[in-house]
């Protein structure tokens, strides 16, 4: 681990960051939508509905600290991700769903 | 700025709805103004929110007084070709977005403040107007109840943040609450009009929401730490067309381009 950078005097003051993630009225899953700076969880919420949702009804919201969010390393992506590509049998993709089956 | 302006009739029911209509399009007219200059991003965007939602709801109204007068005014001729004295919004619609009246673009305490006890109102008399007798202010006020309620819970929270916040913005909205509490008074003000409304079952006696809206009102002063003012036994008369002197010169930003190319199309 290198050493934690030097907070810069300008972003004393500033709100934490959090991320908005967004369920559409006819979707199924959040989506992340993007992010914003807001003084707690409750100010998050509304914020992320003025700025991404314009108030739709049926909108469903959630806002995470990005600081709580653990990502995955880039630099290892060969290793996470490459050795599914060649290998179609991992993949479900000879099946044919009747037309009445969505979202699959 | 030479062109004619418009009168309409003194039917109550037309009054009644302009009372309401001019309200919501005045202080959208104000809210505008902060539109690039709130202290942050989100809430520019909330206070635009706040002011396209209002113009919405007094262009439905304007339109509905407008076929009820009978003259054929449109909303814009409504909104751009009258005078002071034939806009019938309270007062407190009118007053510039600070405490001392010079501040620009405004005192975002005070904008709150005003902003939550405007909402409050409004989330009162939509809740009623759901039922009147004219089917399309019925469905104005049905589609208005839902965004007046967002509203009055946003600003709440900043009336709370701001009262229980820091010294300094605790004594900004102590000076925005002295300031604001008399105009408060005619937002529960009735007459003639607001009888005949009533009676006709076009909408309630603004008197009627006062109970609920002290309450409501209460609630949150005491969260934020802020003492009750005195109650002062002034009414301003802007429903009459007696306005402050900030209302000329509003509406002369207002429509100074209709005035000066008057039935323009946009």
């Amino acid at each position: 681990m290198s050493e934690a950078p030097k907070t810069q005097p300008s972003s004393q003051n500033e709100w934490p960051l959090w991320e908005v993630f967004v369920r559409s009225k006819a979707g199924l899953d959040h989506k992340h939508c993007g992010s914003l700076h807001a003084p707690d969880a409750k100010m998050a919420v509304q914020m992320a509905r003025e700025v991404y949702t314009r108030r739709q009804e049926g909108t469903s919201i959630w806002v995470v600290l990005s600081s709580q969010i653990v990502a995955s390393d880039p630099g290892e992506k060969g290793m996470y991700f490459d050795p599914m590509e060649d290998k179609v049998y991992r993949h479900p993709t000879f099946y044919e769903l009747p037309e009445s089956v969505n979202h699959m | 700025m030479s062109t004619a302006s418009i009168q309409v009739g003194n039917k109550a029911d037309v009054h009644y709805l302009l009372r309401l209509a001019d309200a919501c399009l005045i202080l959208s007219q104000r809210l505008g103004e902060w539109c690039g200059h709130a202290p942050i991003l989100e809430e520019d965007l909330a206070l635009s929110n706040m002011a396209l939602d209002l113009v919405g709801q007094a262009r439905g109204l304007l339109t509905r007084a407008g076929q009820l007068d009978g003259q054929g005014h449109d909303e814009d001729q409504l909104a751009f070709l009258r005078d002071e004295r034939q806009y019938f919004n309270p007062v407190l619609m009118e007053l510039p977005n600070s405490a001392s009246g010079n501040q620009q673009p405004g005192d975002f305490a005070f904008t709150q403040l005003r902003n939550f006890a405007v909402a409050t109102w409004l989330q009162l008399l939509w809740h009623e107007l759901q039922s009147s007798s004219d089917a399309e202010v019925a469905a104005i006020a049905a589609k208005a109840v839902k965004e007046a309620r967002y509203q009055q819970q946003h600003a709440a929270d900043w009336v709370v943040r701001l009262g229980d916040g820091t010294d300094e913005s605790a004594a900004k909205m102590r000076a925005a609450l002295a300031v604001l509490w008399p105009y408060f008074n005619e937002l529960f003000a009735d007459d003639a009009i607001s009888a005949a409304a009533a009676a006709q079952g076009l909408g309630p006696q603004w008197s009627s929401l006062q109970p609920q809206w002290q309450a409501q009102m209460n609630e949150i002063l005491a969260e934020a730490g802020l003492a009750h003012p005195k109650p002062s036994a002034y009414v301003p008369s802007g429903i009459l067309g007696i306005h402050s002197e900030h209302m000329g010169h509003l509406l002369a930003e207002m429509q100074y381009l209709q005035r000066a190319y008057p039935g323009g199309k946009w």
